[in-house]
């Protein structure tokens, strides 16, 4: 037998609230509450279906846009620095942050430079995953998020649940409670059309008093130096053009080399996110102006250690669509928040362990490998094969617990041989028959919702002896 | 034709009657069967809990047990995949290699090697079609509803040529049922409610069966429909093609 894991580094208490499976048994005391969230995201992903198939070139278009990825992850040096020269030469102020600190800090400095301690902020799922408002909130900066589904959590004092739809877990009636409470509307009051009113009436004050506006980044051109930002509400826009100073944070992963490439994501990002043929707004942004001030910020945050890992590198293709989550039967049943991390579902759970191996190693287990989400991606990551991967990866570098790995070493000796397979079978099969409360009981997790399998008299092996003697 | 049955570990313990009907059909089929005794398990059980560097013992032991055949047919989707992509042994990779591409899932066997297009079953009775994940988007055993291309379904096909036997339409046609190895009890809350929503949606199609490729996925709906106090029972697929 090899000899396997190094030592146990005490997993998995992942994040403050627990573990993924923890915090998706909380999430399942809820019946009625899991059915709700699972028919809202399963109906998204029905209306993705409707959408996609009216293209017959649809995996085609995925195809390409995998292609085109593979070619930027393989040169993205190149392009950055391309990106760079000609962000600079539309009149861009280019920032570079190695990590989350740096980030943040440089944000921040942005900030103090144009003297506010305020700032609107739309549609960033970057600054989630460096906690960018926490950062900000310590320094006396307040942050408003402007999307209304930013702003809704953001109220409620949590983070989003989904990178496209951050507030998919929050009831009507739960914002109408919380517009209630915070933005005066009556109470009881669950009307959509009117809570989104309230929130574009009191988002305009912000527009109009915010000096300083930042934005995320869903496509940065290396060939002009433009980026793109893609949004239904026109909130991003609203922000950036009446500040003085925007604000563009994005990953460097986020490039492609050319403008024309734009017309293979914007077919796929809003077909794939939510069934739309195309965002409401797809704005570009190429220089400030006159009179304003245009910065990006290109962020690393463990991202080329992701491009070294080369069974985990296509993860970088990732155009934050969302799909995913919305097709995972797991994501569905436990909410974006038992992933205890910025970005959640099957993308997130292969994204997180290269950030801190010991926080998510519960997270690559978080899935049945059903192979939904990789089928759904629109730049065809293979999700549920670095799933696998990572599992691999995670117990070889010691962050499984203890008692597993010994259980597994247990099962791969038994399973290993076929004199104790078959008399572990028999005892096994004879503990079922005479001894059910042995495995009846609540010590195995698989009787709480389910009943064994009854005992058969004989294996398979046992009456292919008597009945097909050879 | 010479054909190894490979009998998964938990379908030899728990499910004899899956693997019975597999040999009796393939045999009905003109095909010579041969069991090799001493075969246990195909080493997904680590491997999909990240232990694959501990599944050495049963690479060599599969090698062992079914060099040598034309083809290995398996009534389980989930195990054929598992030896397809993983079978590997560092000593005569080559070996490994072709054992691992000599391994087929049964209905595709019957479909695209036997090209079986009649089959002497009958069994009347409104049957649903679990689309075990591994058979289905890892085998390709039928077309997925997530891709754009033509719809096809192997099982689906087998199961048309049953007399009297009556498919039902599902809601979600093909969702995990939430079993996924390890996972139905390391996430026993999450993995128990799949297994009711995909079991509800056959009861509310009025199936009176609930079959498929792949017997672990069955057992978890099963154990939810025994649990529940159901009439409505689970058949592999091959005991349903078998049938008389």
């Amino acid at each position: 037998m090899e000899t396997t894991t190094t030592q146990d580094k005490n997993p998995p208490l992942q994040g403050a609230g627990g573990s993924h499976a923890e915090l998706a048994d909380i999430f399942n005391k809820d019946e009625d509450r899991v059915n709700w969230h699972d028919e809202t995201l399963w109906w998204i992903r029905a209306k993705r279906d409707k959408s996609v198939h009216q293209l017959p070139e649809w995996e085609a278009l995925r195809e390409a846009a995998s292609n085109i990825k593979f070619n930027v992850l393989s040169h993205l040096d190149i392009y950055l620095a391309q990106f760079e020269a000609a962000a600079k030469a539309n009149g861009i102020i280019v920032h570079w942050a190695a990590d989350a600190k740096e980030h943040n800090e440089i944000v921040h400095k942005l900030l103090t430079d144009a003297k506010v301690t305020q700032m609107v902020k739309s549609k960033s799922m970057l600054t989630e995953e460096c906690h960018l408002n926490d950062y900000l909130a310590t320094h006396g900066i307040e942050v408003i998020d402007s999307d209304l589904g930013e702003r809704i959590v953001q109220l409620a004092g949590e983070p989003p649940s989904h990178i496209v739809l951050p507030c998919i877990h929050k009831k009507k009636e739960e914002i109408g409670d919380l517009f209630h409470m915070y933005l005066g509307t009556p109470s009881n009051m669950s009307d959509p059309q009117f809570l989104t009113e309230t929130a574009r009436g009191s988002l305009r004050e912000t527009f109009l008093t915010r000096k300083v506006a930042l934005t995320g980044v869903n496509f940065a051109i290396a060939e002009t130096g433009e980026f793109v930002v893609c949004t239904n509400e026109g909130n991003a826009d609203m922000g950036a053009h009446l500040a003085d100073v925007h604000i563009a944070c994005m990953g460097i992963e986020k490039i492609i080399p050319k403008r024309e490439h734009l017309g293979v994501f914007l077919r796929l990002l809003t077909r794939s996110a939510t069934g739309q043929p195309i965002t409401t707004y797809s704005s570009h942004f190429k220089k400030p102006r006159e009179g304003q001030e245009m910065h990006i910020v290109l962020v690393d945050n463990g991202r080329s250690i992701q491009l070294g890992r080369e069974d985990f590198r296509n993860s970088l293709k990732c155009i934050r669509c969302g799909a995913c989550m919305n097709t995972c039967p797991v994501y569905r049943r436990s909410g974006g928040h038992s992933y205890h991390t910025a970005v959640a579902g099957p993308i997130g759970s292969i994204l997180a362990p290269n950030l801190d191996m010991k926080k998510y190693a519960d997270l690559p287990f978080a899935s049945t490998l059903c192979g939904s989400c990789s089928n759904v991606c629109p730049v065809k990551i293979d999700i549920h094969d670095q799933l696998y991967k990572w599992r691999q990866v995670l117990v070889k570098e010691g962050y499984t617990p203890k008692a597993k790995t010994v259980a597994m070493h247990v099962m791969a000796t038994t399973l290993g041989s076929s004199t104790l397979y078959h008399a572990a079978g028999k005892m096994g099969r004879l503990t079922i028959k005479y001894a059910p409360f042995a495995v009846n009981n609540k010590l195995n997790p698989w009787y709480k919702n389910r009943d064994m399998p009854e005992s058969p008299k004989e294996s398979f092996g046992e009456w292919y002896a008597k009945n097909r003697k050879k | 034709m010479r054909v190894g049955l490979f009998v998964p570990c938990y379908v030899d313990q728990f499910y004899p009657g899956a693997a019975i009907a597999t040999l009796q059909l393939l045999e009905k089929l003109g095909v010579d069967v041969v069991y090799p005794k001493n075969q246990t398990c195909c080493g997904q059980p680590m491997a999909n809990s990240g232990y694959e560097h501990l599944t050495g013992g049963c690479n060599k032991l599969f090698i062992e047990n079914f060099q040598g055949f034309d083809y290995i047919v398996s009534p389980s989707g989930s195990c054929v995949l598992h030896i397809r992509e993983h079978l590997h042994d560092d000593k005569q990779p080559e070996l490994a290699k072709e054992v691992a591409h000599q391994v087929w899932e049964l209905t595709s066997f019957l479909t695209d090697v036997l090209k079986v297009e009649s089959l002497p079953s009958r069994f009347p009775h409104k049957v649903g079609v679990h689309q075990s994940c591994h058979g289905q988007r890892g085998l390709h055993l039928s077309s997925m509803t997530e891709l754009v291309a033509p719809g096809f379904s192997k099982p689906g096909s087998l199961l048309n040529m049953v007399k009297d036997l009556e498919l039902v339409e599902l809601d979600r046609k093909d969702e995990c049922c939430g079993f996924g190895g390890t996972f139905c009890v390391v996430e026993e809350a999450v993995s128990s409610k799949m297994g009711k929503d995909r079991v509800a949606d056959h009861l509310r199609q009025g199936a009176e069966y609930i079959t498929g490729a792949d017997m672990s996925c069955l057992m978890h709906m099963e154990g939810i429909l025994k649990r529940q106090g159901s009439n409505v029972k689970v058949l592999h697929i091959a005991e349903i093609l078998n049938s008389q």
